[in-house]
């Protein structure tokens, strides 16, 4: 590797370090004032022009409060908890191909962190292993409430693995590719994934809600019945990294969904601009974001329009419909594939 | 460098490997038996197979281990409730230990030497060629272990329901 190479994927990782808070952050505000939007209010408007430094003054109270450890916590894992939360939330920004190549003095370089074979599986990989932040916080807290909370959430999240696994199976089958970076090459000149996998993308986006625990399936945080879920014991900056957590996932689901089926830094008539191929780069992770904005907005959306299941009614979903439809999808997309093959098996 | 992370691996695996036995908490047994899968993965890593690496983290740390903590804090064990065994309890788990410990000496005595093969292949861990050689050269052993796997989850599932009647 060289020293160019190694210098400018630390710089990639760096931006997409500092983009990825950014983001998350200021869709704190913007889950603020869309939901004032939704509901005829005003939102916040205090801090700044139109409130756009409220995410400031929220983070900066959230390291000014008062840590608290409880007396009959295990206080390693009560740390390890949130860590482990923030930390698998961005372990999976290095595979998302945030842009094409651009050429800076005659070297190509690729605005993707690193192109695993195994992308999708990395991601799937990581996404399993986020279990374990709510579940060593909830129970580290010893709290009963933490614990319910902590277990509902856990179970909430693997239910909904299995099905979210299933639908990324019949998308494999039509790219025949792990790469995230090739499933998104595949997609150039309008062929979407979302034409191909319609049912498979319904179930991903139905999974990515409950997997980032947001409404309607926001149960491992119902104050009525739990206090406050997996995090009652948290205070300070250990309570903000659990909620920031939840916004990163929001954020690198909406970019999962964008690049695996809305053909990610793709745009119509982008080879026939008559641009170089930098500017056509730049243009498509402008159109990238574009994407990913939108899908926030759509969790945002959902969040203030459909009112919470009940916790049987989300595991009936999951195990009883979500299950049985991607496991369909599977079939329709094999025989879709075979189709020729099996025309001739049938009338020969 | 190689031989460097190897190494490091190697003694961050036997570590918590021990740790999971010695430690007095369930919880803290399975957090680090969780360390020992994700060190093993480092191995397969090493031997360029990314493919049985990242199933070994879904599969085990991802999905076995968390039913494993799960039903730990239901059970809500930990080091007051643990049951206390008798001695005699106590001298027949050694006894039977280090039996099945001789039997594992004996049988990687036996087995001799194995010698270091340098394949010519160094994708051979990658899922295209790991997926080839199932489908054609382990077919039916293959076929053989998915229908086992359908078979335990099909008595899951009745082991489920007579629950609930």
């Amino acid at each position: 590797m060289g020293i160019e190479l190694l210098i400018f994927k630390s710089i990639l990782v760096l931006v997409v370090f500092t983009i990825t808070l950014t983001i998350a952050a200021y869709s704190t505000y913007g889950e603020r004032k869309i939901a004032a939007f939704l509901q005829d209010r005003i939102g916040p408007n205090r801090a700044g022009p139109f409130g756009i430094f409220q995410p400031v003054a929220d983070g900066g109270k959230m390291f000014l409060k008062e840590e608290i450890i409880p007396a009959d916590a295990s206080a390693f894992l009560f740390v390890l908890g949130p860590s482990l939360a923030m930390l698998t939330a961005l372990m999976t920004g290095v595979v998302i191909p945030w842009g094409d190549t651009l050429t800076l003095n005659g070297v190509e370089y690729s605005l993707q962190i690193t192109d695993l074979n195994i992308g999708v599986l990395y991601i799937f990989g990581v996404v399993s292993f986020g279990v374990y932040g709510i579940m060593i916080g909830g129970w580290s807290s010893n709290n009963k409430f933490s614990l319910l909370g902590a277990i509902r959430a856990s179970a909430q999240m693997i239910s909904y693995e299995l099905a979210m696994g299933l639908s990324i199976v019949a998308l494999i089958m039509t790219t025949g590719t792990l790469s995230i970076k090739e499933i998104v090459d595949q997609q150039a000149t309008w062929h979407w994934n979302i034409l191909y996998q319609p049912l498979g993308f319904l179930i991903f986006m139905i999974c990515a809600f409950a997997e980032c625990n947001r409404a309607p399936f926001d149960l491992a945080e119902c104050e009525t019945e739990l206090v406050g879920g997996y995090h009652t014991e948290y205070s300070s900056m250990k309570l903000g990294f659990y909620l920031f957590a939840e916004y990163i996932n929001m954020f690198i689901s909406s970019a999962l969904m964008a690049s695996l089926y809305f053909g990610g830094y793709n745009f119509p008539f982008m080879n026939s601009l008559g641009l170089d191929q930098n500017m056509v780069t730049i243009l498509g992770t402008v159109v990238f974001f574009g994407k990913v904005f939108f899908f926030i907005f759509f969790f945002m959306w959902i969040r203030w329009t459909i009112p919470r299941f009940r916790y049987d009614q989300l595991m009936r979903l999951g195990w009883q419909s979500l299950i049985p439809l991607a496991i369909l999808n599977i079939l329709l997309t094999g025989i879709f594939t075979m189709r020729e093959e099996l025309k001739n098996w049938l009338f020969n | 460098m190689v031989e460097y992370i190897f190494y490091a691996l190697s003694v961050i695996c036997i570590a918590c490997a021990l740790l999971v036995v010695f430690s007095k908490n369930p919880i803290h047994s399975v957090l680090y038996l969780i360390l020992a899968f994700f060190a093993i993965a480092g191995h397969y890593v090493l031997l360029n197979a990314q493919f049985l690496a990242v199933v070994h983290i879904i599969v085990y740390a991802g999905a076995i281990m968390v039913l494993f903590l799960f039903v730990i804090m239901l059970l809500n064990l930990n080091a007051e409730t643990e049951p206390h065994k008798n001695m005699l309890t106590k001298i027949m788990a050694t006894v039977s230990g280090g039996l099945l410990l001789v039997t594992l000496v004996g049988s990687f005595r036996a087995a001799g030497q194995v010698e270091m093969v340098n394949l010519d292949n160094s994708n051979i861990g990658t899922i295209e060629n790991l997926g080839k050689v199932l489908f054609n050269d382990f077919l039916l052993p293959f076929e053989i272990s998915s229908v086992l796997f359908l078979s335990a989850m099909i008595g899951a599932v009745i082991l489920g329901k007579k629950q609930l009647s």
